[in-house]
């Protein structure tokens, strides 16, 4: 169960830029293949975004798990918004469908 | 007693086992992607998904598979498709 003040703090990191990307390690030090991929989507994509390593934070990894119903890390989001984890992140972008969630459209 | 809560029963019959009791009609392709037996890449296809937006669909995988995902599977690749969108791929 996730407390009101964890909800908080969860909520809180989601919106600290328009596009937060959980992830395991640093845009720059990616520690999991899966993260890597979707650091290079937005790398392709020209977006600039906000990151969070979440092995560095344990409660806050577990939280948004259960937050967003969502038991696998990268996750993207936007506005807000879970846009997805690594599949469909790679999927939407193959497919030219990101962008515009990118951009807010 | 299911099969699917037999201890016994393979990680990938557990998979599959779970799935199909939130989407019986389910066609699952599941595939061990390193040869370690918790590296999973799973395609779903089933009528349930229309409608459903990708987060929408991997959220009902996610719910069946409930704590295999916290340990036994350690990296699952989904793809979710609806019938028609797997006849045309």
């Amino acid at each position: 169960m996730i407390d009101e003040a964890l909800k908080k703090r969860i909520e809180g990191t989601i919106s600290k830029e328009r596009i937060m990307l959980f992830m395991k390690g640093s845009p720059a030090m990616p520690q999991c293949g899966f993260s890597a991929a979707v650091v290079g989507v937005l790398k392709e994509e020209g977006v600039t975004y906000g990151s969070f390593n979440i092995l560095a934070d344990n409660e806050l990894r577990e939280g948004l798990k259960e937050y967003s119903s969502w038991p696998t890390f990268p996750q993207l989001y936007v506005d807000g918004k879970l846009v997805g984890g690594c599949d469909i992140v790679r999927a939407m972008h193959a497919k030219g469908e990101l962008a515009p969630v990118l951009a807010g459209k | 007693m299911a099969p699917s809560k037999l201890p016994a029963a393979s990680l990938p019959a557990q998979i599959e086992a779970r799935i199909r009791e939130v989407l019986p009609d389910a066609a699952i392709d599941l595939r061990d992607t390193t040869g370690g037996g918790d590296h999973w890449a799973a395609t779903v296809v089933s009528a349930a998904f229309h409608g459903k937006n990708l987060v929408e669909r991997h959220r009902v995988v996610y719910g069946a598979l409930g704590e295999l995902m916290r340990g036994p599977i350690h990296a699952l690749a989904l793809t979710t498709e609806t019938p028609e969108e797997y006849k045309r791929t």
